[in-house]
C-alpha cells in the first residue's frame, strides 16, 4: 500500500510549529527541547567526577602511547584523546544496572567511563593474561559482563546492528534498560547501519544511536567522504528524532543525554545523536594525521579541550589550582601503576591459543 | 535400538507419525519456543507468511508476535541483530531466505558471531542458530542453488551442520538452538519434500515412504559431531551430507555395491572417529558433495583421510563434486554430482 503524500510531506521550514500543524515535529522536537537548557546543572561533586573521569582517560591514553611507541602494545591502538567528554557524558547519564552500551575499536575511554580498573584495561592492550579479557581481545576488543559494556568491535559500524539486537532484548525482557551503541562518522555510511536504524525504529526499540563525529574517517574529512556531514539528520528517513550536540563539553552532553534518554525509555523509539568531537591524535599510533593542519589541531586543543573547559568551570566555582594539581598528581599514580601492572603481568599460557573457541575443546 | 530401527520398528506398527523435512523443522521451531522463553524465530516473511518454504508456517499465530517476527530485507541488519540478542542472553533462530543471500551477513557472522567468544575470553557469547535453504536441485539457477558450507567451515568459532532426513533435521535442529555457539543450519531444500535418488527425470519420492520420515512427537536432540551410518558395508566408504547421501546411497543399491555410507550431518564439529573406522575397514574412500571442488569440504575430508589413513588406503580417495564454476541454470544436472559421475568413481576406486 502506498503511503500517500499527505501524511509524509515535509514542509520546508516548519521549525518552531507545535506538533498539531507539523507532522514532522518528532524529528526536531528533542533538538528543541535540549535547545531550551544547553548544560546540565551539575552539582561541585559531579563536577568533579567528570573532571577526574575525563582526566583519567586523557593520562591513560597518553601512556598507551607512550607504552606503544615502547613496543609493549603492538598492533593497532586508537587514543580517544580529545574525545573524553562525549563518553564521560552519555555513560554518567546511564542507568548500569540496566542499560548496555556498546562501541567500536577507539574503546578505552568508555571501559574507563564505568570506572572498570585501568590496570586490566591497560593489561588488555599489552596482551596479558591478566587482561579484561585475558589479552585475547586486545585494544579493539573488550568486554565487561559486569557492566553490560558489550565491547569493542574492530570492524566498522558492525557494533551497530548488534546493538540493534540488545536493544531487542531489552525490549523482549522488559527489563527497563536501553543501549546505547556508539559509532564514528565513517561508520556512518556503512549500510549495516541504515538497515538498523530502520529495524530499530520499525520496531521502536530502546536504543541511542551515537555518532561521534570526530572530523575524520581515518585520514578523510567528513567533507570529502559524507554526502550529508550533518549527522543528526541521517535517521530522518527513518523517522528517527536527531540531536546535534558539541561533544566537547560534557556538561552540554550531559544535557542532551537527559532529554535522549528520556525519550527512549519512554518507548518511543530510538535516537540519533551527533556529537561533535575532534581527536587530536591520529586514527591510530601509524597515522602521522597528515590530511590536517597543526594549527587545526592546535587551535581546538587551545579554545575547545573538554578537559580545560571544565578545568575553568571548577576554578570559577571556587576550585584552587592546588586542589586540581592534586587530582592530576594523583591520576598520575593511577596510570603509572596501571602501566605497571600491565608491564610485568604474565602472558597468556600457549594453551589459550585454543581456548574459548567453542564451547567444546577445539 | 539405532536410529534406524527405531524408526523401522515404528513405520512397523503404523502407530507413529511421518513428516517431511519441513514439518520436522517446522515441528522442532514450534518446540523450542514452546519450552524456551529466549528462542525467537525471526527473518524475511517467517511471520504472517510461514516462511517461503513454510518452514515457520503457523509459528507467529501461535506464538505471537514477539517471539515470531518478520524483518526488513536486510540480512547483514539481521545477522547483526541477532548476535546482539544472543549476547545478550536469548537463543535467536533468524532464517535466511537462501543461503545464496547470506553473503552479505557475512562480515556479520565471520567477525562478530564467530569470534565474540573469543576475543572476549567467553565473556560473551552468540548462541544462535541461523537456518537457510541451500543447495542446488531446483532449477534455481546461480542465486538459489549454492552450497556455500566450506565458507563457514574455514571459520573457527561457527559450527555448520546440515541434516538429510526429517528425523535428523528435528534432532538436530533442536541440538543446535540449544548450543551455545553460532551455528549454521543448511537444510537441502531439493529433500525437503522426498529423498533425490539423483535422477531428475524419475517421478519424485515422497518422504513417507522413508523410515527416517517417522519423528516422534515432542522434545528429542540429536548430539552435534555425531556421524549416522546409513549403510554398512566393506567394499568402501562413502562421506556424504544433505541431498547427496540419497543419490549416493541409491546409486550404491542400483549398482549393488557393498558400501559403507557416512551420512556426517555436522560437518563442524567432524566425526572423524567414524570416518577413520570406516576408512581403516573399508581402504577405499569416496566424497560426495554439491559445491564446487577447489576448497570444498571435500577437500578437508580427502585431506584428513590422506594424513590419518594413508597406511590402509587400497585406492587414492576419490571426489565426485559440483565444478569450479559458478551453478548454473540451463546445465544443472551436467554440473550436479549426479549417479553417472558418481557410479564412474565407485568403478574407478574399485579397480584399483
Amino acid at each position: 500500500m502506498a503511503r500517500t503524500a499527505k501524511t509524509r510531506k515535509t514542509p520546508a521550514g516548519n521549525k518552531g510549529k507545535g506538533p498539531a500543524e507539523d507532522v514532522d515535529f518528532a524529528l526536531h522536537s528533542l533538538q528543541e527541547a535540549f535547545e531550551k537548557a544547553k548544560r546540565y546543572d551539575a552539582s561541585e561533586d559531579e563536577l568533579l567526577a567528570f573532571y577526574r573521569q575525563m582526566l583519567l582517560i586523557r593520562r591513560f591514553e597518553e601512556k598507551a602511547g607512550q607504552l606503544y611507541g615502547l613496543g609493549l602494545i603492538g598492533g593497532f591502538c586508537h587514543l580517544y584523546i580529545g574525545q573524553e567528554a562525549v563518553a564521560i557524558g552519555l555513560q554518567s547519564a546511564l542507568d548500569n544496572d540496566r542499560d548496555s552500551v556498546i562501541t567500536g575499536y577507539r574503546d578505552h575511554g568508555h571501559m574507563l567511563a564505568y570506572g572498570i580498573d585501568p590496570k586490566v584495561i591497560m593489561a588488555e592492550l599489552t596482551g596479558r593474561q591478566a587482561g579484561i579479557s585475558k589479552g585475547k581481545g586486545g585494544s579493539m576488543h573488550m568486554f565487561s559482563t559486569e557492566h553490560k559494556f558489550y565491547g569493542g568491535h574492530g570492524i566498522v559500524g558492525a557494533q551497530v546492528a548488534l546493538g540493534g539486537g540488545l536493544a531487542l532484548a531489552h525490549k523482549y525482557n522488559e527489563d527497563g534498560g536501553l543501549c546505547l551503541a556508539y559509532f564514528g562518522d565513517g561508520a556512518a555510511n556503512q549500510g549495516q547501519v541504515y538497515e538498523t536504524f530502520n529495524m530499530a525504529s520499525l520496531w521502536k526499540l530502546p536504543i541511542v544511536f551515537v555518532i561521534e563525529n570526530n572530523q575524520y574517517a581515518m585520514g578523510t574529512s567528513t567533507a570529502r567522504s559524507s554526502a550529508e556531514t550533518e549527522f543528526h539528520r541521517r535517521g530522518t528517513a527513518f523517522r528517527i528524532p536527531g540531536m546535534d550536540v558539541n561533544g566537547m563539553d560534557v556538561l552540554e552532553v550531559r544535557a542532551a543525554a537527559e532529554v535522549a534518554f528520556k525519550h527512549v525509555r519512554e518507548g518511543m523509539g530510538p535516537v540519533l545523536m551527533e556529537l561533535n568531537t575532534y581527536r587530536y591524535r591520529g586514527h591510530s599510533m601509524s597515522d602521522p594525521a597528515k590530511y590536517r593542519t597543526r594549527e587545526e589541531v592546535q587551535d581546538i586543543r587551545e579554545h575547545k579541550d573538554p578537559i580545560e573547559g571544565l578545568k575553568k568551570t571548577l576554578v570559577e566555582q571556587g576550585k584552587s589550582e592546588d586542589d586540581l594539581k592534586a587530582i592530576d598528581k594523583e591520576i598520575r599514580k593511577i596510570v603509572a601503576e596501571a602501566a605497571d601492572f600491565a608491564e610485568n603481568s604474565p602472558e597468556p599460557e600457549p594453551a589459550e591459543l585454543y581456548t574459548d573457541v567453542l564451547v567444546e575443546g577445539y | 535400538m539405532s536410529t534406524e530401527t527405531k524408526a523401522q520398528a515404528a513405520s512397523e506398527n503404523g502407530g507413529e507419525r511421518r513428516l517431511n523435512m519441513i514439518e520436522a523443522i517446522n515441528d522442532a521451531l514450534d518446540i523450542m519456543l514452546e519450552k524456551d522463553p529466549d528462542v525467537i524465530v525471526m527473518g524475511e516473511d517467517v511471520g504472517y507468511f510461514g516462511g517461503v518454504f513454510r518452514c515457520t508456517a503457523g509459528l507467529q499465530k501461535k506464538h505471537g508476535k514477539t517471539r515470531v517476527f518478520d524483518t526488513p530485507i536486510s540480512e547483514c541488519g539481521i545477522i547483526g541483530v541477532a548476535v546482539g540478542m544472543g549476547a545478550y542472553g536469548l537463543r535467536p533462530v533468524p532464517e535466511i531466505q537462501f543461503a545464496d543471500y547470506i553473503y552479505p551477513g557475512l562480515d556479520q557472522l565471520v567477525s562478530e558471531a564467530a569470534r565474540l567468544r573469543y576475543r572476549s575470553a567467553t565473556e560473551y557469547i552468540a548462541p544462535m542458530t541461523v537456518r537457510s535453504p541451500f543447495g542446488g536441485g531446483i532449477f534455481g539457477g546461480q542465486t538459489h542453488s549454492q552450497s556455500p558450507e566450506a565458507l563457514f567451515t574455514h571459520v573457527s568459532g561457527l559450527k555448520t551442520v546440515i541434516p538429510s532426513t526429517p528425523y535428523d533435521a528435528k534432532g538436530l535442529l533442536i541440538a543446535s538452538i540449544e548450543d551455545n555457539d553460532p551455528v549454521i543450519f543448511f537444510e537441502p531444500k531439493r529433500i525437503y519434500n522426498g529423498p533425490f535418488s539423483g535422477y531428475y527425470d524419475k517421478p519424485a519420492e515422497p518422504w513417507k515412504r522413508h523410515a527416517q520420515s517417522v519423528v516422534p512427537e515432542g522434545y528429542y536432540r540429536i548430539p552435534l559431531g555425531e556421524a549416522r551410518t546409513v549403510a554398512e558395508g566393506e567394499a568402501l566408504t562413502v562421506l556424504a551430507y544433505g541431498t547427496m547421501v540419497h543419490v549416493a546411497e541409491s546409486v550404491c543399491r542400483e549398482k549393488g555395491v557393498d558400501a559403507e555410507i557416512l551420512d556426517l550431518r555436522t560437518l563442524v564439529p567432524l566425526d572423524i572417529e567414524a570416518i577413520e573406522r570406516s576408512v581403516e575397514k573399508t581402504g577405499r574412500c569416496l566424497i560426495v558433495h554439491e559445491a564446487t571442488r577447489t576448497s570444498g569440504f571435500g577437500a578437508e575430508l580427502s585431506a584428513l583421510v590422506t594424513e590419518r589413513c594413508f597406511y590402509h588406503l587400497e585406492a587414492p580417495v576419490e571426489r565426485v563434486t559440483g565444478f569450479d564454476t559458478p551453478y548454473p541454470h540451463s546445465l544443472e544436472w551436467a554440473y550436479f554430482p549426479g549417479p553417472i559421475r558418481i557410479g564412474e568413481a565407485i568403478d574407478k576406486l574399485l579397480s584399483e
